[in-house]
């Protein structure tokens, strides 16, 4: 068929991959927060906080990686909040992750206006100059992909958290956290410490999505997060939880949407309602699966209260 | 646990800092004119900066006073209105579509307060209540010529446009953009993209990044944008794919100096003065009130930023074009 091979062009793959990153790094961060027990629907306003701080610090440094660092802190902040309200205070988990969603956006907002004069977006920012790796930046296609030192911090960080989580003692401990926090505590594991690591460190891959977004834009714009953190929390039970299968998941979402952009710019005779549903219409499909029910960590969003 | 009900009280006592009270102190020796900003407010470089550059000269020029709201995100465009009306003001805005239902219920309880609601959504089904001014703009005439100035700046015979929000208030710019490309040259392909179908889809730069990315990879060397700051993401694909871009609603030169070919701009400004005059000589009807091109209410930017990217033909064209159209020789569709 005709139009399956337009849809199926080359264009069509490194656009799944910038779609993706920004899912695929939240899904990690999600599911290392998930695993050691704490849900964390915040992410969806880490990712809009690290765009908003990394923008601002490479907008006054003029440092593409200073921006990063400054993202990231901002993230690995705004995740102290909910570490400290749903590990310290054992609030429910849900209704601190939704108040840190608010928060960012009017935060966000208010210091888009302090800073930048304006309701909308930010001035401009420098972006990475293309890293030419001999060999890699030949590869055909998406060598030009290859070549951005934040897409291969992506692939390097996927392949890291899976390592992380089931290859390191602290993986372990992690999921003994998520899982048993009573056992893993008679076993001498600090649960409370263990669980402020998974949250920080959720909170720093999650504002590394927001970097990219901004990254990708050269500026913050309001409201930029724009509801991925929600689909990078599906990807993660799509991935039954595992870093790798979130990433995959991530990627496919991304393919669904590159797909749909792709079938709107032919102009095909789809209504634009039709195509826009997919992504969701998975989203929902994946949801009420029950191939995914088992596999959540067992004391996933149960605060833990040592005895 | 009542999670709905503990969430949405949050939301509520997140957002009550946001809603700021009117801005200015009272002055009752002139006459009052209330405004409520759409989300956003001031500073969206569009939309809203428009309407308070209209509200700042009607304060300089004419003997009144005019105080604004600038209710914060998920805040109550309602009580907002109402706050207003409620006090001294006369007359009162509402900037953007989504205030529409909210003046109707205002305006009932207030019948000898006048309103005015820019981009008002007209119901066939509902009369405009008789104190309310519903302000429509003709976007399509203004897209049919920026539409005009795409296909005859184009190259390759193929344009795009890349809307925010699929509604029809964005498929009037659509309809005029390629009702505009296509009568200089009927074989121009327009290429089509909507960002979403709710109010996200206004803000998502990365997606309109992505939509104008692919229309580029078939060929389109000139992009029209109604999308709100999604179309930022247009001008990032712009200035990667070195093609240009159309901005919409107000000159969006600034956003991708050399990039931007022009824009399609909407004078809020001076719908809200205009009006803001009526209202003080006792002019002021409820109704219906278009702005076109015939007063200036839409129009195209052409000034020294983008004089050597558009040609000295193409713009006498243009201006025959809208000769055209006011006279009504070219009738231009809006759906």
């Amino acid at each position: 068929m005709d139009a399956l091979s337009q849809i199926f062009t080359l264009s069509l793959l490194t656009q799944t991959v910038r779609i993706s990153v920004p899912y695929a790094l939240a899904a990690l961060g999600a599911t290392i927060s998930e695993l050691g027990g704490v849900v964390n629907i915040g992410i969806e306003g880490i990712i809009l906080t690290g765009a908003f701080c990394s923008v601002l610090g490479n907008y006054y440094s003029g440092n593409p990686w200073v921006g990063i660092a400054a993202g990231v802190a901002g993230g690995v902040a705004v995740a102290l909040i909910h570490a400290v309200v749903s590990i310290k205070f054992r609030a429910n988990q849900i209704i601190s992750g939704l108040a840190i969603n608010i928060l960012a956006v009017g935060a966000t907002k208010f210091f888009l206006k302090f800073f930048f004069h304006s309701s909308s977006n930010s001035g401009r920012i420098s972006a990475f100059s293309k890293w030419d790796i001999p060999l890699i930046s030949k590869i055909p296609l998406f060598g030009d992909l290859l070549s951005n030192p934040l897409i291969l911090l992506a692939i390097f960080l996927v392949a890291a958290a899976y390592v992380f989580v089931y290859k390191t003692v602290f993986g372990l401990r992690l999921r003994a956290v998520g899982e048993n926090p009573e056992c893993a505590d008679t076993l001498g594991i600090n649960v409370f410490l263990t669980r402020y690591a998974a949250v920080l460190i959720s909170g720093a891959l999650a504002a590394l999505g927001g970097v990219w977004l901004a990254y990708d834009q050269h500026q913050f714009t309001d409201g930029m997060s724009g509801g991925r953190g929600y689909i990078a929390l599906t990807a993660m039970i799509f991935g039954k939880w595992n870093p790798l299968l979130a990433a995959l998941a991530a990627l496919f979402f991304g393919f669904a949407e590159a797909a749909q952009i792709q079938l709107q710019t032919m102009g095909l005779d789809i209504p634009v309602q039709f195509i826009q549903m997919i992504p969701y219409l998975l989203t929902i499909i994946v949801l009420a699966g029950t191939f995914s029910k088992a596999a959540s960590p067992s004391a996933d969003g149960v605060p833990y209260e040592k005895e | 646990m009542n999670i709905p009900f503990k969430s949405a009280a949050l939301a509520v006592l997140l957002c009550l800092p946001a809603a700021c009270s009117p801005g200015k102190e009272e002055d009752v020796s002139k006459p009052a004119v209330g405004l409520v900003f759409d989300v956003g407010g001031r500073g969206d470089k569009s939309f809203n900066d428009s309407a308070y550059a209209g509200i700042e000269r009607a304060q300089k020029d004419l003997a009144v006073q005019v105080d604004y709201i600038e209710p914060g995100e998920g805040a109550d465009k309602e009580s907002a209105l109402r706050q207003l009306a409620s006090g001294r003001h006369g007359l009162v805005f509402g900037t953007g579509f989504l205030f529409t239902d909210d003046i109707n219920t205002v305006a009932a309880d207030f019948p000898d307060k006048k309103f005015a609601c820019i981009d008002y959504a007209l119901d066939p089904s509902k009369k405009i209540p008789d104190n309310v001014l519903a302000i429509k703009f003709r976007e399509e005439e203004g897209s049919f010529l920026v539409g005009a100035i795409a296909a005859l700046t184009t190259k390759t015979d193929v344009i795009g446009f890349v809307g925010g929000m699929d509604i029809p208030l964005i498929h009037k710019f659509e309809a005029g953009y390629r009702a505009g490309a296509q009568h200089i040259n009927p074989k121009c392909r327009v290429l089509i993209g909507y960002a979403g179908v709710t109010g996200e889809a206004f803000k998502n730069p990365a997606k309109g990044k992505e939509l104008a990315l692919s229309q580029a990879g078939k060929g389109a060397d000139v992009i029209f944008h109604a999308s709100g700051s999604t179309g930022l993401g247009v001008f990032e694909a712009a200035r990667d794919k070195k093609i240009y871009a159309i901005g919409v609603d107000s000159d969006q030169y600034f956003e991708a100096p050399g990039r931007i070919l022009t824009s399609m701009i909407k004078k809020v400004d001076i719908s809200v003065y205009k009006i803001i005059e009526d209202f003080l000589e006792g002019k002021f009807q409820g109704g219906l009130k278009e702005f076109g091109l015939a007063d200036d209410g839409v129009g195209y930017v052409y000034d020294d930023h983008n004089k050597d990217i558009i040609s000295p033909q193409t713009i006498k064209k243009v201006e025959e074009l809208k000769k055209l159209i006011i006279a009504g020789k070219i009738k231009v569709p809006n759906k």
